[in-house]
């Protein structure tokens, strides 16, 4: 089995959507001859021509608005917002009709558009580069809101998203795109299904996306605190995987859940009612949240005192009432 | 050598600036006519075809009566809310008139009336405003768009809608309309720039009645007309008298006519006036004169055709009467259709939201499914 990037099986599984189905057309800024700014569109627009990889005018409501036009006539557009940040000009797009056309046309007028957005921080990103906007999404009724953690999953969740007659926010953790794995491309599981990535005994992490490595990384540390910690990769926040998460935590008694967004009205809060409304008797401890501070996303030079690190995680899982 | 430097009269197609500037273009066959095109009482309505001044007599005849009719609704509560298009109908027939049936039409909420010019049953075209649905027709069986209550942000799917036509090779035009307020939008002009960049086959209708709810045109735009916002994106802009039923057929066609070739986008404003309030519930006592609104009476579209078809022999009575008993129907089947009670479904309320319920959506349909259940047990 050869490696890869994310990027690459990103990029991989664009051209396979793109050669498999003639559908499926890329827009956006930079896209095309440039290949992204990241690269994960390189090479499309030269083997499949400008117009299904289209270099747009610099405008995302413009873009997200065409791409509604073309869904309405039967194209699967995929649109890259090229930061999370400047995603933000076509939230009315987004919330107004993007996410409302199927239920208003009661089922007649449904959008498959992927929604491609780099988010979060990490990579040294100067102000308006590094934001983890995954809340504004998912808490708007309409829209799959999912996040790939690993290159398998960059590719899998691609392709099914891509594959989705339903919007797709599809968030790239862009500190991932250049970790490496082993890679065959594959399909995954269908949109909604989390993944235990580490089966431990203690307590149970519960994250996705950017923090993911970052977990990982804690559960080894923690090993050495005679803590043997599970691990649970979202992978989809809408829909929510209620019953792989509550099984992991039922398993352990004990659930910390780790994003790098703020955490006053993030998704970690609602992960947290979540399992304090199932999984209330099998809990030994409250439901604690790692988060980014309630602050905007700090400049480059301090971004990792804001970004939940290992120490915090494992800080968060010395406070789980061990003693009792 | 920078922008600044540039002389004074470069002349057009010289090699300053660079390729990657773009040519630039001589903006004067964009430029609006200085006032707004009339044919009625022009010597250009005595050539136009008999019949189709007749068909717009019709049409304008059915649409005030609609008007009228959808307004009485309202104040009968069988409408939740009713933005009348009285004193537009004549931009809102023409508006469906000029496209094929393969055409599509993307209105805005004042524009039920062009919906029902299309071919929608008057019960489809107003559930939204009814409130027993987003929305009532089949999109894609009538071409037709829902309607978009957020302003203008219609206006770039009719763009990326005529761009993938034209990807797959079809021959589609697509036109939407906006009023005069919604020219401020920031989706009208990214849709503006959009369609002139990729050449896409739309028409954009701005029904400029003169005031946004309350705001005058004059607080609204410091733009020597809003036709003349086309040139800035490379697009045509075409001034027209929106009262006047033949001049808007004219321009409204010849636009269609030029996307549909291939040259390229065009924006159409039409000089109109909402002779009702903004919807019944407004008051536009507040914000304009009843001289202003009597002096516009004086151009109402049914009134301006009528005495053009009468003075030119081509109606009579009869034909009045005829078009006043279509009129009639129409108005007696909204009323047997808005008077009976519409059908409910509370559990539909799940059904598409997505291609398939999330487990949570099941959960909260079966919630609401025990609370039916047991308010039925309590009757």
């Amino acid at each position: 089995m050869s490696t890869a990037t994310l990027a690459q099986a990103l990029n991989t599984a664009l051209g396979d959507a793109l050669r498999e189905d003639p559908d499926v057309h890329i827009l956006g800024e930079d896209v095309g001859t440039l290949g992204g700014v990241f690269r994960i569109t390189d090479g499309l627009a030269a083997e499949f021509g400008p117009q299904r990889c289209l270099d747009t005018p610099l405008a995302e409501a413009g873009i997200l608005g065409t791409a509604v036009g073309m869904a309405m006539y039967g194209l699967r557009p995929v649109v890259e917002m090229q930061f999370d940040a400047f995603a933000y000009p076509a939230f009315e797009q987004l919330v107004s009709h993007v996410a409302k056309m199927r239920n208003r046309t009661a089922g007649k007028l449904p959008l498959p558009i992927t929604i491609r957005i780099p988010y979060g921080g990490g990579i040294g990103g100067v102000e308006h580069h590094s934001d983890s906007s995954e809340a504004y999404y998912a808490h708007t009724p309409g829209l799959h809101v999912v996040t790939p953690a690993t290159v398998a999953d960059g590719y899998g969740l691609l392709r099914a998203a891509i594959a989705s007659d339903d919007p797709v926010v599809f968030l790239e953790p862009k500190r991932l795109y250049w970790s490496k794995d082993e890679f065959a491309p594959a399909p995954v599981e269908p949109i909604g299904r989390a993944v235990v990535r580490r089966q431990g005994t203690s307590a149970t992490l519960l994250t996705y996306g950017p923090s993911l490595p970052v977990c990982l990384e804690a559960a080894e540390a923690a090993k050495a605190e005679g803590w043997d910690l599970s691990v649970v990769d979202l992978r989809s926040l809408t829909p929510f995987d209620d019953e792989t998460v509550c099984a992991a935590v039922r398993a352990t008694g004990r659930a910390v859940v780790v994003h790098e967004a703020s955490g006053f009205g993030g998704v970690g809060a609602e992960i947290a009612a979540r399992v304090m409304e199932r999984c209330f008797h099998h809990l030994a401890a409250p439901v604690l949240r790692v988060t980014g501070f309630d602050i905007p996303f700090p400049p480059p030079m301090l971004e990792r005192h804001h970004l939940p690190g290992v120490d915090r995680i494992l800080d968060a899982v010395a406070r789980l009432q061990w003693e009792q | 050598m920078t922008l600044l430097d540039q002389p004074a009269g470069a002349p057009l197609g010289s090699v300053w600036p660079p390729d990657a500037h773009g040519p630039r273009r001589d903006p004067a066959p964009l430029l609006p006519d200085p006032e707004p095109l009339r044919v009625l009482g022009t010597s250009v309505a005595d050539k136009l075809d008999p019949e189709l001044l007749r068909e717009l007599y019709r049409r304008l005849v059915l649409g005030r009566r609609y008007n009228q009719q959808a307004t009485t609704l309202t104040k009968q509560g069988r409408l939740a809310v009713y933005p009348a298009s009285t004193g537009q109908e004549a931009c809102q027939i023409a508006a469906a008139m000029v496209l094929r049936d393969t055409d599509w039409l993307f209105p805005s909420y004042r524009d039920t009336l062009a919906v029902v010019s299309r071919g929608v049953r008057p019960v489809e075209a107003l559930t939204l405003l009814r409130g027993d649905a987003h929305h009532g027709w089949d999109p894609k069986a009538h071409r037709v768009a829902p309607l978009s209550t957020p302003l203008a942000t219609q206006a770039p799917h009719a763009v990326g809608l005529a761009h993938a036509a034209r990807l797959r090779g079809d021959d589609v035009v697509a036109l939407t309309t906006v009023g005069d307020g919604g020219t401020s939008e920031g989706d009208f002009h990214e849709a503006l720039n959009f369609a002139g960049v990729l050449n896409a086959p739309v028409v954009f209708l701005v029904q400029n009645n003169g005031y946004a709810i309350s705001v005058p045109l004059a607080k609204q735009s410091a733009a020597p007309t809003l036709a003349h916002k086309a040139v800035g994106y490379g697009i045509s802009g075409r001034l027209v008298d929106g009262n006047d039923a033949a001049a808007m057929h004219t321009v409204l066609s010849e636009a269609v006519e030029h996307a549909r070739s291939g040259r390229g986008p065009v924006l159409v404003e039409a000089v109109t006036y909402r002779l009702e309030a903004h919807t019944n519930a407004d008051d536009a006592t507040r914000y304009r004169t009843p001289d202003e609104v009597t002096a516009w009476q004086a151009r109402d579209p049914l009134h301006l055709l009528e005495t053009h078809l009468r003075e030119a022999g081509l109606i009579d009575d009869a034909a009045v009467a005829a078009a006043a008993q279509a009129a009639e129907e129409l108005a007696a089947e909204m009323r047997a259709e808005f008077h009976a009670e519409p059908e409910l479904d509370p559990l539909s309320l799940f059904e598409h939201v997505y291609a398939e319920p999330t487990p949570q959506l099941r959960e909260q349909a079966a919630m609401l499914a025990a609370e039916l259940a047991a308010e039925a047990d309590a009757r």
